[in-house]
C-alpha cells in the first residue's frame, strides 16, 4: 500500500437552488477514487452548506494515484426520488506525488456540470502521504516532474538532456459507445471527461516509467494531445524531452541573473572537455578528408550519442546557449490516414506505427540536411470524418555533446574510444564536413572547441557544401566570416539567446485554401494526398516573399498547419521573421511579365514593381533593418542575383509507403522572379501587399518599443471565430481571399482591443485553423500575449549592471509621459542617449528570444501611447472614480477578498516579464465539455462559448490557486471543438488546456533577501487559497 | 451578394477587460448597433485604423461580458468572491458604481413612489418624458428596488448598510438612503409645484429627516431606524401648537423676532405683516404629522405654506436664513413654552430644508 490519499470537504458557497419549493438546497458531497466512495453529511436547507468532514482515506498504489483523479460529485439530497447531482470537480492530484511540487491542495473550486456550466464553489483540501517503494519492477512513476515549457525551466539546471519520449493510449469513445443513445449526452459527456482524465494520467505514468528507464527525472516540453477520431475512438498521445534536473536552490536569490545564464554559468564553470587532440590514433586517416579533427571528434561524439537513440528529436525550442552547435532547417512530414476502428485498445499498433513511420522521415530528412538532431519538434493531427492527416515538424540541428551524456565530463575519455569507431563508418559516408575547417584548426587548437563566435555559430550551414541537400545559395558568414551560411533561415524553434539581430521581428503569416472534391475513404484520402504538396508548396512560397518584403532573412517558431474539412483544405503557417546579421541581406522581388507585350501591360508591371520595392523600403524603416554595408568579398557568390534555396523539407504518403520529396526550388527558376501570368498571380501579389502592418498611427512615428513593463494587469486572451461561407461556387482564388481578411480582421481586432496597453508587445500569438463543418471555418487566435514594454529581463544581463537597470526602469517611463512622440527609441536616432539606445537593441534581442515565438509590435499615435504608459504606472490610483474616504475603505474589502480569491496570471511564454519563477507546482492538464440544450437563451453561439472559455480559465485559476500557484505558464489552449445543432438549439464544446502551475515572485521583491519572500509567498498563496470558512 | 458570414466571435481574456465608454453605453441602454454609430462618429477607428466590423465584434463582446456580469452586479459583494471572472479590484469598483449611478432626470420622476410593479409599469412614460431608454429606466427601477428590499429589513444606519451591501462609494450610498427613505414614506415630489426642485435638494432633506427625525436619531440598533420616522417625536409636536393657539406666545414671539430683524433686513414690513402666518403655516404642518397623508404632503406643504409666500415678497435668501434663525432661538425666551427639545428637533431639520429649498 505505497500511499495514502486523504480529502476533506470543508464547505460550499453560493449553490443552485435545487429545491423550489424552499429556495433552498440540501447539499451533499460524494467522494470518489478508484473503486472507494465516500459521502458527506447531507447540510439541510443551505446555499453555503459548511460540512467541515471527517478526513477521508484512500489507501492506494501509486500507479492508481498517477492514473485517477479524485472525483468530487455535489449533490442535493432527495428523499423520495433520486438525488440529483448539482455538479463535479475533478482533481489531478499528481502534483501532490513529486516531492518538489505542491505539497498541499486546498480552496475554492468551481462545481461544473456540463450542462448547466459552474453552479457555486466547493473548498476541498488534499493530501497524500507516499510510502517508499523500493519495489524494482513497479508501474508508477511517481515523482518524476512534468513540465508544458519548452525551455529549461527557470530555477532548474539541466545536467542531462536524455532525449525523446512518447505514448499514447487508446479507449473507444463513450459518445460512440453508447450508440444506441439510452443514455443522455449529458451522462456520455460525463463519462468522457471521466476517460479523458484518466488516459491521461495513464498517459503520464507510462511516459514517466520511460523517462525513468533513461535515468532522468522530469520531462520538458510535454505535449499532450486528444484524437478524437469518432467512432474509431479516443487516442490520448504525448510527446516531450527526458531530462534529469537539478533544482537550483540554495543560490543567493541576488547575485542570480534570469534564467539562461544560470546555464551559461554552470557550463562555464565546468572545465572546458578539450580532450588533447587525438593522438594519432588512426583519425588522420579515416578523417583525413574533414580534416578537423577536433570538432569531428566532438561531432561524432553527440552523434553517436545520438544516433543510440531511435528518434533523436526534442521538443524544446529554447537551449541552454552552447546546446545548439549548427541549424540545419525545418523537416516536416505529412501522411495521410484512413481511420479505422481500434479493436484491441491496449494494442494500439496502428496508431503507433503511423507515427513511427512519419518519426522515420523525419529523422531522415534531418540526416539529409547533415544533422542527428531535430530540434523544436511537434506533432499534429487533423481529422474530418474517416480521413487523418498525421504532421511532424521540427528543425534539423546538430547539438553540442555535452548535455547528453550524464556526468559528461568524467566519461568523455572513456567514450571517445570506443565511440570514434562508430563514427567512422557514420562520418565517412556521410562526408559531412565542410572544407574550411580546416582553416579553423588553427583557432581551434587553442583550446577551444567551439571557434563559431556564439551570435552567429547555429546559422553556419551543417551540411556538405559541395554535396547541398537542396540547391542553395551560400556566402560567408557576415557575423564571424568564417564559414558559411545559407541566405535565408526557417526553424520551428525560439530564437537563441545569443543570435545577433539586426532591427526588430515581425509576424509572417501565409495563409491558403483550397476546394477539394467531396469524397469518401480512399479515394478522398488520395485527393486530400495530392493537394498537400501543393499546399505546402504555396505557404512556403509565401513565407518566403513576405520574408523578402520585410526585409528579414530568417523564421523562427514556425509552425505550418494545414487542416481538412470536407471540402476544403485550410493552410496557415505562422513564424516570426527576423533578420539575422550573420545572413546576408535578402534581394528584392522582382515581377516579370509572362510575355512582352503591349506598353500599359509593361506599365502596369512597372508600377507594381515599384510598389514593392517601395514595400520593401518601407518595411526596413519599420522594422529598423539597417545591417552594416559590408562589401562583398571574393568568397561569396554575388548576393544581387538570389536564388531560392528552399530549408522546408518534407514529404507526404499516403496510406501506402509512397514517399517523395518535393523541390521547392522551383525548378532552375529564379524565385524571386514572380511571373504574372494570369489573374490570379495579380491577386497573390495584391494580397501580398495588403497585409497590413500593425497599427502605426497615421503620421507613422510612433516611438518604438524598447522596454519591457511589468505588467499590472494579466494579459492572456482567447479569441474563436467561426465564418460561414455562402457561396456555393467559390473558387480557390476567391476563398483564398475571404480566408486572408479573416486572418487580418482577427488580427485587427485584436489590435484595436489592446489599443489602450499601447505602447505594448504581442508575443507568442497562437493561430490555429479548423473547418468543423462544410463550409465552416473556424479561426482560433489563442492566448497571445500581450506585454506592455518595459525593461525588465535586464537582470538576463550580467549582475554587474543591475545599478544601470534601475535607472534605465526610470528613464523609459519618464521618457513616455513626458515626451511621447518626438522621441523615437530607434538606435539609429538616439545619439543623445547612447545608454538608451544600445539598450534598446539589448533588450529587444533579449526579449526577443524569451517571447518569440511570433512577436507583433504594437504603435499607436503619440496620444494613445501617453496614455497606456501612464497607465501602467498609475492607473490603481486613477481608475478609482472613488473619493479618498471610500476608497480607503474599498481597499480594505480588496484585502479581504484576496483572502477567497487570489489572482492567477496566465501567460502562454514560459516565463512573466519582470519576475522570477520560484517553485512549479506540478502540470495543469484539464479536459471540459460543455453542452447546451437551450442554445438561443443562453446568447446563441458566442454567448454559449464566451461563457464556456471564461469558465475554464476560472477552473484553471482555481486550480493552481489550490495548489499554491499564482500563476500559469506554457498555458496553451490544445483543443476546442465547437459543434452546433440550431435547429435544434443546441450546441457542445470541448476544450483542453494545459500549462505549468508556478509560484512567481516580483523581481523588485526580490533585489532584498533571499530566501524569507519565497516561502512566505508560498504560504501566503497558500493560505489565501484556504479561503475563509 | 454575401459570401461570408460570421457565426461565432468571441474574445475573451483571463483577466476580463471592458471599456469604460462601452460599459455606459450598455448601461444607457445602447443597442449594440446604436453603441457601434457612437463609437464610430467618436472617431476611434481613426486613433486605431480598425474597420467598422471591428467595432462591431468589439462591442458584441463587451455587451456579451457585462451581460454576464449583470447578475453579480445585483448583489455586489459576490463579485470580490466569484471565480468566474478576475477583475482587479479598481475596476470591481468602477463596475459597481456605474451599475448603481442613475440619471437625476429618471430619479425626480420616482422619488417618493412606491417601488412596485405598477410603478414600474410606467416606466415608458417615464422614459419617453426623460429621453432615457426604458432599458436604462428599468435598471435604474431596479436598483432602487433592490436595494430598498435588502435594506428595509436591516438594523443599523441606513448609509451603512447600504455601503457593506453594496460597496457603494460615500455620496452614492447617501443618495440610495434617500431614495429608500423617501419611498418608504411616499414624499410627495411630483407636483407641478416642486418640479423646481433638484434630486439633490431632496436628497439634502432626506439626510437631515434621517439624522434627526427618525427613530435611529435616538436609538441606533433598531430595525428601519432610519427609514421610519419618530412616531413619539411626531407626537410631541403636537404640543408646538400652543405658540399659534396661545394669543400672547404668538404675539411674544413675534415682537422678539421683530425686534432682532428691524433694520437688518429690506422685506421687514413683509415679514411683520405676515409673521402670524408663516408661523401658523409652520406649526400647522408640525402638528398634522402624526398622519401618514401629512406626512407624504411635508415637501409641498412647506412650498405653498412658507416659501410661495415669502418668495412672492421676494425674500431673499439671506432674508430666509436671518428670519429662520430669529425665528427659531426667540422660542426660547418665551417663559410659558415649555418644548424647547422638540422645537429645536422640529426647527433644526425645517431650517436646513427651507434654506436649501428657497432657491428658484
Amino acid at each position: 500500500m505505497p500511499g495514502k490519499l486523504k480529502a476533506k470537504i470543508v464547505a460550499g458557497r453560493q449553490l443552485p437552488v435545487m429545491d423550489r419549493a424552499s429556495d433552498l438546497t440540501d447539499a451533499f458531497v460524494e467522494v470518489k477514487f478508484g473503486n472507494t466512495t465516500f459521502k458527506t453529511d447531507v447540510y439541510p436547507k443551505s446555499l453555503n452548506p459548511q460540512w467541515n468532514s471527517e478526513w477521508f482515506k484512500f489507501e492506494v498504489d501509486d500507479e492508481d494515484l498517477q492514473d485517477e483523479p479524485l472525483q468530487i460529485t455535489v449533490l442535493d439530497h432527495d428523499t423520495y426520488s433520486a438525488n440529483d447531482a448539482i455538479g463535479k470537480v475533478y482533481i489531478d492530484i499528481d502534483p501532490l506525488l513529486s516531492s518538489e511540487a505542491a505539497t498541499v491542495i486546498s480552496g475554492w473550486f468551481p462545481i461544473y456540470d456540463t450542462i448547466h456550466g459552474i453552479r457555486g464553489e466547493i473548498n476541498v483540501l488534499v493530501k497524500v502521504d507516499l510510502f517508499n517503494d523500493s519495489n524494482r519492477f513497479r508501474q508508477s512513476s511517481c515523482g518524476v516532474k512534468f513540465f508544458c515549457t519548452t525551455s529549461i525551466p527557470r530555477c532548474y539546471r539541466v545536467v542531462t538532456v536524455h532525449g525523446f519520449v512518447e505514448e499514447l493510449v487508446v479507449n473507444e469513445d463513450p459518445e460512440y459507445q453508447w450508440i444506441d443513445r439510452i443514455r443522455t449526452p449529458r451522462a456520455s459527456n460525463e463519462a468522457r471527461q471521466r476517460l479523458i482524465s484518466l488516459m491521461s494520467g495513464e498517459l503520464q505514468r507510462k511516459i514517466g516509467l520511460k523517462v525513468l528507464e533513461m535515468g532522468g527525472n522530469a520531462v520538458v516540453g510535454y505535449l499532450q494531445c486528444f484524437d478524437l477520431e469518432g467512432e474509431s475512438g479516443l487516442v490520448v498521445r504525448a510527446i516531450g524531452t527526458a531530462c534529469t534536473l537539478d533544482k537550483l536552490s540554495s543560490l543567493p536569490t541576488a547575485a542570480l541573473p534570469a534564467f539562461p545564464q544560470h546555464d551559461k554559468n554552470c557550463i562555464l564553470s565546468v572545465p572546458t572537455p578539450t580532450p588533447p587532440l587525438p593522438a594519432g590514433m588512426g583519425s588522420g586517416g579515416s578523417v583525413g578528408k574533414e580534416g578537423g579533427p577536433l570538432k569531428t571528434l566532438l561531432r561524432q561524439q553527440t552523434q553517436t550519442a545520438l544516433e543510440q537513440r531511435e528518434f533523436p528529436f526534442f521538443t524544446l525550442t529554447c537551449f541552454p546557449p552552447g546546446f545548439l552547435v549548427h541549424v540545419g532547417g525545418v523537416v516536416s512530414a505529412r501522411s495521410v490516414k484512413l481511420l479505422d476502428r481500434i479493436h484491441n485498445p491496449d494494442e494500439p499498433e496502428t496508431r503507433d506505427a503511423w507515427w513511427e513511420e512519419i518519426r522515420q522521415e523525419i529523422k531522415s530528412h534531418a540526416k539529409a540536411l547533415g544533422c542527428h538532431a531535430v530540434v523544436g519538434y511537434s506533432e499534429s493531427t487533423s481529422i474530418c470524418e474517416e480521413v487523418c492527416i498525421l504532421s511532424a515538424s521540427g528543425t534539423a540541428a546538430i547539438l553540442n555533446s555535452r548535455f547528453m551524456q550524464e556526468g559528461c565530463l568524467d566519461s568523455y575519455s572513456e567514450h571517445r574510444l570506443s565511440q570514434q569507431a562508430v563514427f567512422f563508418s557514420a562520418g565517412s559516408e556521410r562526408g559531412e564536413f565542410d572544407m574550411f575547417l580546416q582553416s579553423k584548426d588553427s583557432s581551434a587548437s587553442l583550446g577551444l572547441e567551439e571557434p563559431s563566435p556564439p551570435s552567429c555559430g547555429f546559422c553556419h550551414i551543417p551540411y556538405d557544401e559541395l554535396n547541398m541537400p537542396f540547391p542553395t545559395h551560400l556566402t560567408y558568414c557576415y557575423n564571424c566570416r568564417r564559414q558559411k551560411v545559407p541566405d535565408v533561415l526557417f526553424t520551428t524553434i525560439d530564437l537563441p539567446v545569443e543570435a545577433a539581430i539586426t532591427g526588430k521581428g515581425c509576424l509572417i503569416q501565409a495563409r491558403l485554401c483550397r476546394l477539394k472534391k467531396k469524397a469518401q475513404g480512399e479515394a478522398n484520402a488520395t485527393a486530400i494526398s495530392n493537394l498537400l504538396p501543393f499546399m505546402e508548396y504555396e505557404l512556403h512560397t509565401q513565407l518566403m516573399n513576405k520574408l523578402k518584403l520585410r526585409g528579414m532573412n530568417a523564421l523562427f517558431g514556425l509552425r505550418i498547419q494545414i487542416s481538412v474539412g470536407e471540402n476544403m483544405l485550410v493552410g496557415l503557417a505562422s513564424a516570426t521573421g527576423v533578420y539575422l546579421t550573420a545572413l546576408p541581406s535578402p534581394g528584392g522581388i522582382q515581377i516579370a511579365g509572362k510575355t512582352p507585350s503591349d506598353i500599359a501591360y509593361e506599365q502596369h508591371i512597372s508600377n507594381m514593381q515599384k510598389k514593392i520595392n517601395d514595400t520593401i523600403a518601407k518595411n526596413k524603416e519599420l522594422y529598423e533593418i539597417n545591417p552594416p554595408e559590408i562589401i562583398e568579398e571574393a568568397v561569396g557568390s554575388p548576393i544581387p542575383e538570389p536564388r531560392q534555396r528552399s530549408r522546408l523539407f518534407r514529404s507526404h504518403s499516403e496510406s501506402s509507403d509512397e514517399v517523395w520529396e518535393l523541390d521547392l526550388s522551383h525548378g532552375k527558376k529564379d524565385a524571386f522572379v514572380l511571373e504574372i501570368d494570369d489573374t490570379d498571380a495579380v491577386e497573390d501579389i495584391h494580397s501580398l501587399l495588403t497585409d497590413a502592418p500593425p497599427p502605426v498611427g497615421k503620421s507613422g512615428t510612433g516611438p518604438h518599443i524598447s522596454q519591457l513593463q511589468m505588467l499590472t494587469e494579466d494579459l492572456m486572451f482567447t479569441s474563436v471565430r467561426v465564418f460561414r461561407l455562402s457561396n456555393v461556387n467559390m473558387t480557390n482564388q476567391g476563398l483564398n481571399k475571404i480566408f486572408n481578411e479573416l486572418c487580418e480582421n482577427l488580427l485587427k481586432s485584436l489590435y484595436f482591443k489592446l489599443r489602450s496597453m499601447a505602447p505594448c508587445c504581442l508575443c507568442h500569438l497562437n493561430f490555429v485553423v479548423a473547418v468543423p463543418e462544410e463550409d465552416l471555418i473556424q479561426v482560433s487566435l489563442m492566448q497571445p500575449t500581450l506585454t506592455p514594454q518595459l525593461d525588465p529581463s535586464q537582470s538576463s544581463r550580467s549582475p554587474t549592471t543591475i545599478s544601470e537597470n534601475e535607472e534605465q526602469l526610470q528613464f523609459p517611463l519618464e521618457l513616455c509621459t513626458e515626451s511621447p512622440s518626438s522621441q523615437p527609441f530607434s538606435p539609429s536616432k538616439g545619439t543623445g542617449t547612447e545608454g538608451w539606445t544600445v539598450s534598446t537593441s539589448v533588450d529587444y534581442s533579449s526579449f526577443a528570444d524569451r517571447c518569440s515565438t511570433w512577436i507583433e509590435l504594437i504603435k499607436l499615435k503619440a496620444q494613445t501611447i501617453r496614455r497606456g504608459s501612464i497607465k501602467t504606472t498609475s492607473s490603481q490610483e486613477k481608475a478609482s472614480p472613488l473619493p479618498e474616504g471610500r476608497s480607503r475603505s474599498l481597499r480594505s474589502t480588496k484585502s479581504c477578498s484576496g483572502s477567497t480569491v487570489s489572482v492567477v496570471k496566465m501567460t502562454p511564454l514560459p516565463f512573466l516579464p519582470g519576475t522570477k519563477i520560484v517553485k512549479y507546482l506540478g502540470i495543469i492538464n484539464m479536459f471540459f465539455i460543455r453542452e447546451t440544450t437551450s442554445l438561443r437563451e443562453e446568447g446563441g453561439v458566442s454567448g454559449f462559448l464566451h461563457c464556456f472559455i471564461a469558465e475554464v480559465f476560472s477552473m484553471v485559476r482555481a486550480h493552481v490557486a489550490a495548489l499554491g500557484g499564482n500563476a500559469v505558464v506554457s498555458y496553451s489552449m490544445k483543443e476546442c471543438v465547437f459543434m452546433e445543432n440550431p435547429n435544434k438549439n443546441q450546441a457542445q464544446c470541448l476544450i483542453n488546456v494545459s500549462g505549468d502551475a508556478v509560484i512567481f515572485v516580483r523581481e523588485s521583491e526580490l533585489e532584498a533577501p533571499t530566501a524569507p519572500p519565497h516561502t512566505s509567498v508560498a504560504q501566503n498563496a497558500g493560505s489565501g487559497a484556504d479561503g475563509t470558512t | 451578394m454575401e459570401i461570408m458570414s460570421v457565426e461565432l466571435d468571441v474574445f475573451v481574456g483571463n483577466t476580463t477587460i471592458m471599456d469604460e465608454e462601452v460599459y455606459q453605453f450598455w448601461l444607457d441602454g445602447y443597442t449594440v448597433s446604436d453603441a457601434v454609430k457612437v463609437r464610430m462618429e467618436g472617431g476611434v477607428l481613426e486613433e486605431c485604423e480598425a474597420s467598422a466590423e471591428v467595432l462591431q465584434s468589439d462591442t458584441m463582446d463587451q455587451y456579451r461580458t457585462f451581460q454576464m456580469c449583470e447578475r453579480l452586479l445585483h448583489t455586489p459583494a459576490k463579485l470580490a468572491n466569484q471565480l468566474l471572472f478576475q477583475i482587479p479590484p479598481h475596476r470591481q469598483a468602477m463596475l459597481i458604481e456605474r451599475y448603481y449611478a442613475f440619471d437625476s432626470a429618471f430619479v425626480r420622476e420616482v422619488l417618493g413612489k412606491k417601488l412596485s410593479k405598477g410603478t414600474k409599469k410606467d416606466l415608458d412614460d417615464v422614459s419617453l418624458k426623460t429621453g432615457i431608454t426604458l432599458k436604462s429606466c428599468r435598471r435604474q427601477f431596479d436598483n432602487f428596488k433592490r436595494v430598498f428590499k435588502v435594506v428595509e429589513e436591516l438594523k443599523g444606519p441606513l448609509v451603512e448598510n447600504i455601503q457593506t451591501h453594496f460597496l457603494l462609494s460615500d455620496k452614492l450610498a447617501r443618495d440610495y438612503a434617500a431614495i429608500v427613505f423617501f419611498a418608504n414614506n411616499r414624499f410627495e415630489t411630483g407636483k407641478r409645484k416642486l418640479q423646481y426642485l433638484s434630486f439633490q435638494d431632496f436628497a439634502f432633506c432626506a439626510g437631515q429627516l434621517i439624522s434627526n427625525w427618525t427613530v435611529g436619531a435616538v436609538d441606533n440598533m433598531v430595525e428601519d431606524m432610519d427609514v421610519d420616522l419618530d412616531k413619539e417625536f411626531l407626537q410631541d409636536l403636537k404640543d408646538l401648537k400652543i405658540l399659534i393657539t396661545d394669543k400672547d406666545l404668538l404675539d411674544q414671539h413675534k415682537s422678539l423676532v421683530c425686534t432682532a430683524l428691524r433694520g437688518k433686513t429690506k422685506v421687514y414690513s413683509e415679514m411683520e405683516a405676515n409673521f402670524k402666518n408663516l408661523s401658523r403655516g409652520l406649526i400647522n404642518i408640525a402638528a398634522k404629522l402624526t398622519n401618514t397623508k401629512d406626512v407624504r404632503d411635508l415637501f409641498i406643504d412647506l412650498v405653498e405654506k412658507f416659501i410661495e409666500p415669502c418668495r412672492s415678497d421676494r425674500w431673499t435668501a439671506a432674508d430666509m436664513k436671518l428670519f429662520l434663525i430669529h425665528y427659531t432661538n426667540s422660542a426660547h425666551i418665551l417663559d410659558t413654552f415649555k418644548h424647547q427639545v422638540t422645537w429645536d428637533r422640529y426647527m433644526g431639520v425645517i431650517k436646513s430644508c427651507i434654506l436649501k429649498m428657497y432657491h428658484d
